[in-house]
């Protein structure tokens, strides 16, 4: 009997995101790696920090499952890319995996669209966690872990903002995956 | 000997025999830390007393978070001070933690060879970074190989919870055996974040006191040949130990392909070679041999796979104990599940080239770029020096000749002017950042005032106020501690100049008058004196950091 094996089976999800210094990539890594802590999930978060201070490239590798080894997302498995500056998605496209899925500004322009009334989830600011939202809509983490996750890694001043930012890009991602899935008949 | 199984769907035991782990609270929330919180939630949680180092990438924020988290933490003008002061704790029976990134190794291994002789009264753990691949570095040494140089205990944890453990454990060896004991890390364990649960409660600790011991800490030649022969006797002690009751994880699996690994490469090996049996050492110096022989024995063929130098490979095969290695290649960069899976199938085939990223650049603020527009427009050949200053080596300016460690720049710059033709030899300015300066420029200048070229020398600090490159900490010159605290005084680089006998000394503000910085160089250039100008003007990420600050305290005191 082989109990001690550890399987490569085991699912084991890869994101990655990546973008500039300075667009708060390390901080969404941040928030996502901890709203899959709270789920319950074992989650391995890997990045180079350093020279992204200075302007250059930033790339955080987020794995979760039931059991993750590697922190390093091996080229061209990931199941999510986000990319947050349009330049960095052609550096990054090999990571993602044949049918993996590709969130950028552009990929989820509707979801980031801002209504008169509230802060533009376009802004600097606010895009990281606007896309993490679009994030959100694929994976399997309620709503309350990604609320804990939001308010534990942010400072207390941008709570509101990224929280509407958030549920906002969430829930038009999720009623756009609705309408796609519903129009694919072989789709479950 | 303690046989580990990993079964699925359960974190990875830790194996040991010293009974603090069996305190761990198993209710406890786990917490997700890189592996540097991880070690400075363990020194609060082991007691340590006094935390000390020097900033380095991947290093730094082991440190930053012991101060966050409590423990008394501070910055050393270098990683040899920094090693001497923790000795100095220890030697007071405390514990402490030094940390510093690999190449702040060569600088502080001078005490760190002795501090092996002369052992420790309460302990000593020596956190040192390598960074493979070279993310923020000017080399990818191995620093596992000063372990087995100056024999000094080496532990090699893979990942954020074996980094707390691991710290613990330190602290247990080296009280235990009198002995500094080295945590190696690497940039994936430092900066990679994974679950942790620490300990319930805290270790007991021990009162600071000095108990005199002449020969045991004084190594003149009589003594330290004793000293030479204890740490052997140590050493052996510590290897019995290892083999037996040492941190092994042992991953069952087929006898075809057996694995003996360390640090990160574990992750990666279990993950590229799922139904391989791997022995994972967690202390690799003093290397368990007998061990690793006996696992070995059991397999059709044995891999070692390890990041880096082919350290532990070699010292096997001297022992004779049949295992094979990696080819040439993979010494080279950091690995990853492809390339274990490369080494494990002998995969002569290319490798994809990486993505190139966008490179890091000077801040289109940054003061700096004025010095270097200057010192272009003047071509100038420029020995550098090691901050964010060095990007000034990439266009537009491309004003940098010279970069090979911290301090070098003054050396470097006196070696060319001793020897360059005349001509050439007055172009030449040493261009060093103000931590670079505190850190190992001082002595580049009392060289400069002893052994003056015929053509005098130029020396520009760039002073920014703040070590920049590595994340904004505080050194001697700024008048902040680690925590931002004032000190009574700073370190005045025009005063110590003038007091080393430098004729000619500058300050000027390089962004409020850039011609009158330029003005300065020149003539400095032209009149052949020993020269120090200092550009002094704070980097504007720290003025806009402290604005934010100053602005959010105002907001909580409202
Ligand atoms: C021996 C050694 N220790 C630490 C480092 C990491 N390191 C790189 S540059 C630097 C200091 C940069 O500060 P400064 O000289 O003030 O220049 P700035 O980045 O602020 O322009 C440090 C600590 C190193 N390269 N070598």
């Amino acid at each position: 009997m082989r109990s001690g094996e550890i399987m490569t089976d085991d699912p084991v999800t890869s994101v990655v995101l990546a973008g500039i210094g300075g667009q708060g990539i390390v901080t969404a890594s941040n928030i996502l790696s901890d709203a899959l802590r709270r789920h319950g999930y074992d989650v391995k978060k890997s990045e180079i920090h350093g020279m992204s201070q200075r302007g250059g490239s930033v790339c955080s590798d987020v794995r979760f499952g039931r059991r993750v080894m590697s922190p390093m997302v091996p080229v061209g498995t990931a199941d999510y890319l986000v990319v947050m500056e349009p330049t960095q998605v052609g550096p990054n496209r090999h990571v993602l995996r044949q049918d993996g899925v590709l969130i950028t500004p552009d990929t989820a322009a509707y979801a980031i669209e801002s209504n008169s009334d509230e802060p533009d989830p376009k802004a600097e600011k606010l895009l990281n966690v606007a896309l993490l939202g679009v994030l959100s809509a694929y994976l399997d983490v309620p709503g309350a872990c990604w609320m804990a996750a939001l308010r534990g890694n942010l400072s207390e001043r941008l709570h509101d903002m990224n929280i509407k930012a958030f549920i906002r890009a969430r829930t038009v991602e999720t009623m756009a995956r609705l309408v796609t899935d519903a129009s694919k008949p072989n789709r479950r | 000997m303690v046989l580990m199984r990993v079964i699925r769907d359960q974190p990875i035991p830790f194996v040991n025999s010293i009974s603090v782990y069996e305190k761990r609270s198993h209710t406890m929330e786990q917490m997700l830390l890189t592996g540097n919180e991880a070690i400075a939630l363990a020194a609060r949680d082991g007691g340590v007393r006094l935390g000390t180092g020097y900033p380095g990438t991947p290093s730094t924020e082991i440190l930053e978070n012991f101060d966050r988290f409590g423990g008394q933490a501070q910055w050393a003008p270098n990683e040899k001070v920094a090693l001497e002061v923790g000795l100095g704790s220890a030697y007071g029976n405390a514990r402490t933690l030094v940390t510093m990134k690999h190449v702040g190794l060569n600088v502080a291994a001078d005490p760190f060879f002795s501090a092996a002789y002369t052992g420790v009264i309460g302990a000593l753990v020596i956190a040192v970074a390598d960074d493979p691949g070279m993310h923020s570095s000017q080399n990818e040494q191995d620093s596992r190989r000063y372990a087995e140089a100056a024999g000094v205990p080496m532990l090699e944890p893979s990942d954020s919870q074996e980094a707390y453990d691991y710290t613990l454990k330190a602290i247990e060896i080296s009280e235990r055996w009198n002995t500094p004991v080295m945590i190696r890390l690497t940039t994936r364990i430092c900066h990679s974040k994974s679950l942790v649960t620490p300990l319930r409660d805290p270790l007991n600790t021990r009162p600071a006191a000095f108990q005199r011991d002449i020969p045991g800490l004084v190594m003149i030649p009589a003594y330290a040949r004793i000293a030479h022969q204890r740490l052997r006797e140590r050493l052996n002690e510590i290897a019995a130990w290892n083999e037996k009751e040492g941190p092994f994880v042992e991953v069952e699996g087929d006898a075809d392909t057996g694995i003996v690994t360390s640090g990160v490469s574990f992750m990666h090996a279990c993950e590229a070679a799922p139904k391989a049996r791997v022995l994972k050492v967690g202390m690799t110096y003093p290397i368990p041999f007998r061990r690793i022989r006996k696992f070995a024995d059991g397999v059709k063929r044995c891999v070692v796979v390890e990041e880096g130098d082919p350290w532990l490979v070699t010292a096997l095969k001297a022992e004779g104990v049949p295992v094979t290695g990696k080819q040439e290649r993979y010494r080279f960069g950091e690995l990853t599940v492809d390339r274990v899976r490369r080494i494990l199938n002998n995969d002569t085939s290319p490798e994809p080239k990486p993505e190139p990223g966008r490179p890091p650049r000077l801040c289109p603020d940054c003061p700096h770029r004025v010095a270097f527009a200057a010192l272009s427009k003047a071509n100038c050949i420029v020995t550098g020096d090691i901050g964010c200053y060095t990007l000034g080596v990439l266009p537009p300016f491309e004003a940098m000749d010279t970069c090979a460690c911290m301090g070098a720049s003054i050396g470097v710059g006196l070696g060319l002017r001793h020897v360059l033709p005349r001509e050439e030899a007055r172009r030449v300015v040493s261009v060093i950042g103000d931590s670079t300066f505190v850190h190992s420029g001082i002595t580049g200048l009392a060289e400069m005032a002893y052994n003056p070229p015929p053509t005098g020398h130029v020396v520009l600090i760039l002073d920014n106020d703040i070590t920049a490159m590595t994340g904004m900490q505080e050194h001697p010159g700024t008048g902040r501690r680690l925590d931002r605290e004032e000190t009574p005084s700073k370190l005045n680089y025009e005063a110590l100049a003038l007091s080393l006998g430098i004729q000619d000394v500058h300050v000027c503000d390089p962004v409020d008058d850039p011609e009158d910085f330029e003005r300065m160089l020149n003539d400095a250039l032209a009149n052949e004196r020993l020269t120090l100008i200092v550009a002094r003007k704070p980097c504007p990420l720290l003025t806009r950091k402290t604005a934010a600050s100053e602005a959010s305290c105002e907001a909580a005191k409202s």
